[in-house]
């Protein structure tokens, strides 16, 4: 593949750079150019959720966007949500609650839930399921993941 | 989780071990592994339903820069074609040769060709598409009723569609049948689903000096070094397969691969670890299927309703091949064709029938959802046919509770059980009826049952074994408990959880018998090279069976923990016992020894019983005397708008018995996941095929894995009646919610619709089929 392009853009408040082929997806980038891998593949097709990562802020799907689109942008992902003892609100709810099984969709769960929870902090049950329509999870039934997004909203 | 030490620990809704991994995204799944000097492969599969191969041109792939190899099926020398496990005695099983690669035909969409190995993982797949096949288009077979009849062949040198016969019974059906004064036949159509879990499948095969290690996305890895052993003709002390943290499995990845088989043989071949993560179209295409029968159901009741007879034929879509298991599965429903009724006459005829689509196999329940479906839908309808109630037709056929443990028809002994029980709790949880009354104007209500028990905790091997069912394996599970010098104990358990919450319960079950906290136990899994053998996640059997081996090893670890106290206090080991914590002589609390202290005795051996091993280390294999039957009652309110077709869940409820709890956070969660995956089925998922055999549902959005907001909460709730089969009274729960659901589902609708005039629906229940119900019904 002919020619690469030079991204540059701050994760999880570190700013990083490098040379990549044009066509490379932000997931990619993240998970092989950074590293990070919390940020997982499920159906590179953007209906499943497990890619999402926050870009200025907003939930998107980082398996739909080539990480040159993402050139200069502020990504967040679940690696920049909280560590070992300080977890995010949401992390301890997801746990706490029993939201998770395999732990495949949770990063882009949370991810998700993160931006519905800033938009609107006191949602209801419809409004949490309507905002999860687009993350998928095989485990759970959604059931506890709609009651930990619940309970992270009343906790903060 | 400050508890003391003699808190009991079993039956507590522990928050899960394995979660700070998973919330945090430092899990390591199969796509986040990668090692030095790999290469990457990206698989070339066929766009043909049937079709022979004339030749394969892979010049300009290999070409291309970065590619190291392109291979076809003749180049790959295995020792044999891909596995299938079952051989009942007596039956003949047709089984077409599966290979890795396919060799001169393909004979379903995805079947793959050529294997293109490179150095980008962009440019494999790139290449991929530069192989040149040209194929001979051969008449496809897709019709499950029609390749039956016979006409065009999937395998022509077998000479017929029909791969094998296989049928259970017991009790004198014609007499059973004479006796019924009311006789109801229904065509029960139970459509292909994809186990669809969210991480696709992947493998990393790594070669090197003789030796070869293979993780892969494998609820199985115990069986996958069995058989990447005999495949490749490498002795198996020199094969290490791994399931890292898995995404999901369902049954789908209760599989032995070609794609692990292909490229453990690249990587021996090219020296170089290679590594492959499907798409999630090649996941759709190529991670076997589920479900896919049709049964012909026909049961015989007197008058008052008392079930007399119960036959059912069911053919099977195989798809192209016979996998792991694929001919098994309607089996495994056959010894629960009955259900939880005592019904003196019963049997079942299967035919298994091949066609131009993807292998079937094991998918979440495994043969016990397409039974209890029957049997759930044929008592409703008998119900309708006798102008009866439908649970006081349910409690007139119930095993009694007395009765356990109760020989069924077919000779099977189920364990335990209290359905009626299990449905009065039921109905004291929701008034469905009076939800239902409230049906907003224009929208129709249906209130919906099922009450279901399954056969799982699979094992005992002298039932399913080679010599009984014909399954060419045990089914025994093993664990080794080690108490180290500190008192931390790690456990190795040959099951292979992937999502199940198996670390938790494990150490629950091992911290109360050792008196110390499950936040020191450690329970490690999924690695050949770690502990000791074991066969897998699967059919509900982690807990039953593997989780008894744990209770098995660590009472071994109990046994001898006494024996030193005993012998360091100077008292009888049989009056050592643990107390808040300390295994101490009873009645004198105060002069006990914790499990560190004499695991320090145990590691420092300066003062043991005369003759004893040094160490607190134990292994334990079990096999069971039975199988386990977990049981319950759902019940659920649906909501149809007659306009659209659109069918909503607006209120679910169930009750399950899986014997006392371990973990009650994690059997409810199990519970709420199988039933989502039941609604899915019965409401929206489905694998559709064209008529050429093309698939048309090829990703999620077509596929339609519901999502949250396509489904409720749930109410549930237990009851607890303990298995006598091992010592933890456990049964199995993680499929126990799909087993139960399509049917409570399916018979909601149907109670919406009968105002209508519609009796009888088969799922799915999209807008499109329930609209056409009610436009059929009106005419």
């Amino acid at each position: 593949m002919a020619g690469s392009v030079r991204v540059t853009m701050t994760v999880n408040g570190a700013q990083q750079s490098a040379e990549v082929e044009p066509r490379l997806l932000l997931v990619h980038f993240l998970r092989e150019t950074l590293g990070l891998t919390g940020t997982h593949v499920g159906c590179d097709t953007s209906n499943c959720g497990a890619c999402t990562v926050h870009l200025n802020g907003e939930a998107i799907k980082s398996c739909t966007l080539l990480a040159a689109q993402a050139d200069g942008a502020e990504i967040t992902t679940i690696e920049g949500m909280g560590q070992e003892g300080a977890l995010h609100p949401l992390q301890e709810a997801f746990w706490e609650h029993h939201g998770l099984q395999c732990g495949y969709c949770t990063p882009g769960m949370i991810m998700a839930s993160a931006d519905l929870l800033e938009r609107n902090p006191k949602p209801n049950e419809e409004e949490v399921r309507e905002a999860l329509a687009g993350n998928l999870c095989r485990c759970t039934g959604y059931h506890n993941i709609v009651k930990a997004v619940l309970a992270a909203s009343e906790a903060s | 989780m400050s508890a003391t030490a003699a808190e009991p620990w079993v039956g507590k809704p522990l928050k899960r071990k394995e979660d700070p991994r998973l919330i945090m995204g430092r899990a390591r799944y199969i796509d986040d592994i990668n090692v030095t000097g790999q290469l990457w492969a990206s698989f070339v599969r066929s766009p043909e339903a049937h079709a022979r191969i004339v030749s394969i041109d892979t010049a300009e792939a290999a070409a291309q820069p970065g590619v190291h190899a392109v291979y076809v099926g003749n180049d790959l020398d295995l020792e044999a074609p891909l596995p299938m496990a079952w051989v009942p005695p007596g039956v003949e099983v047709k089984n077409p040769p599966h290979w890795a690669l396919a060799k001169d035909e393909v004979h379903h969409v995805g079947d793959p060709v050529a294997l293109v190995i490179g150095s980008d993982r962009y440019a494999v797949v790139d290449a991929a598409q530069l192989v040149s096949v040209e194929y001979e288009p051969l008449p496809v077979v897709v019709d499950l009723e029609k390749a039956y009849e016979g006409g065009d062949l999937v395998h022509a040198d077998l000479g017929t569609n029909q791969c094998h016969e296989w049928s259970l019974g017991g009790g004198d059906l014609e007499a059973g049948f004479n006796a019924a004064e009311v006789v109801v036949e229904r065509r029960i159509v139970n459509h292909r689903t994809a186990g669809a879990a969210i991480e696709p499948r992947g493998v990393l095969a790594d070669y090197r000096a003789g030796s070869l290690t293979l993780t892969s996305s494998t609820q199985v890895p115990h069986f996958l070094r069995l058989f990447l052993a005999l495949q490749l003709g490498i002795s198996e002390d020199r094969v290490r397969a791994i399931a890292p943290e898995v995404g999901g499995g369902f049954g789908s990845k209760l599989q032995i691969y070609g794609e692990e088989i292909a490229l453990a043989w690249a990587s021996r071949k090219l020296e170089r670890p290679v590594k492959w993560v499907e798409s999630r179209t090649e996941g759709m295409l190529a991670t076997h299927h589920g479900r896919d029968q049709i049964a012909y159901a026909k049961i015989g009741a007197t008058r008052d309703g008392k079930i007399t007879a119960y036959h059912t034929k069911i053919l099977q879509d195989l798809g192209a091949y016979l996998m792991l298991l694929t001919p098994t599965i309607p089996s495994l429903g056959a010894f629960v064709m009955s259900g939880v009724y005592d019904i003196p006459a019963v049997q079942t005829d299967i035919v298994g029938v091949f066609t131009n689509k993807m292998p079937t196999d094991a998918i979440r329940g495994a043969g016990r959802p397409e039974a209890t479906h029957q049997i759930e839908m044929m008592i409703d309808q008998l119900a309708d046919e006798l102008g009866m109630d439908r649970l006081e037709l349910r409690r007139k056929n119930f095993m009694t509770p007395e009765s356990f443990p109760h020989e069924t028809a077919l000779g099977v002994v189920y364990d335990s059980g209290d359905y009626p029980k299990a449905l009065d709790t039921l109905l004291e949880m929701a008034d469905l009826d009076a939800i239902k009354a409230q049906a907003p104007a224009g929208k129709l209500r249906g209130v919906g049952y099922s009450t279901y028990t399954e056969i799982c905790g699979l094992a005992p091997s002298r039932v399913t074994g080679p010599s009984g069912f014909g399954l060419q394996t045990g089914l025994w599970e093993s664990a080794m408990v080690r108490v180290h010098i500190t008192g931390a104990v790690t456990v190795y358990t040959g099951t292979s959880p992937h999502g199940q919450g198996l670390e938790t319960t494990m150490a629950q079950i091992v911290a109360q018998r050792l008196g110390v906290d499950p936040q020191n136990v450690e329970v490690i899994h999924g690695d050949t090279g770690t502990g000791p053998q074991g066969l897998g996640t699967y059919g509900s059997r982690s807990t039953a069976v593997g989780g008894e081996s744990v209770a098995r090893a660590t009472a071994k670890i109990v046994e001898k923990a006494r024996q030193i106290v005993a012998h360091q206090l100077e008292a009888s080991p049989e009056d050592i016992e643990l107390i808040d914590g300390k295994f101490a002589v009873k009645g004198s609390p105060d002069k006990g020894m914790t499990i560190g202290e004499i695991s320090g005795a145990a590691y420092i051996p300066e003062n043991l019983p005369e003759g004893m091993e040094p160490g607190l280390e134990e292994l334990a294999f079990y096999d069971p005397e039975n199988f386990v039957f977990p049981f319950g009652a759902h019940g659920c309110v649906v909501e149809v708008d007659p306009d659209t077709g659109n069918v909503d869940v607006i209120k679910y409820a169930a009750v399950d018995d899986c014997g006392p709890a371990i973990n009650p956070k994690i059997i409810d969660g199990q519970v709420h996941g199988g039933i989502v995956h039941a609604i899915g089925q019965a409401l929206f998922e489905r694998i559709h095929y064209d008529e050429d055999g093309q698939l048309v549902t090829g990703n999620f959005a077509d596929y339609a894995l519901p999502s949250a907001a396509d489904v409720p909460s749930f109410d549930l709730d237990r009851t607890e009646t303990p298995s006598p089969v091992n010592s933890l009274g456990v049964k199995g729960i993680g499929e126990a919610g799909t087993i139960a659901a399509s049917p409570c589902i399916t018979n909601a609708v149907i109670d919406a619709l009968r105002p209508l005039g519609v009796t009888f629906i088969n799922m799915p229940l999209g807008p499109q089929r329930v609209w056409e119900a009610i436009e059929e019904a009106k005419r």
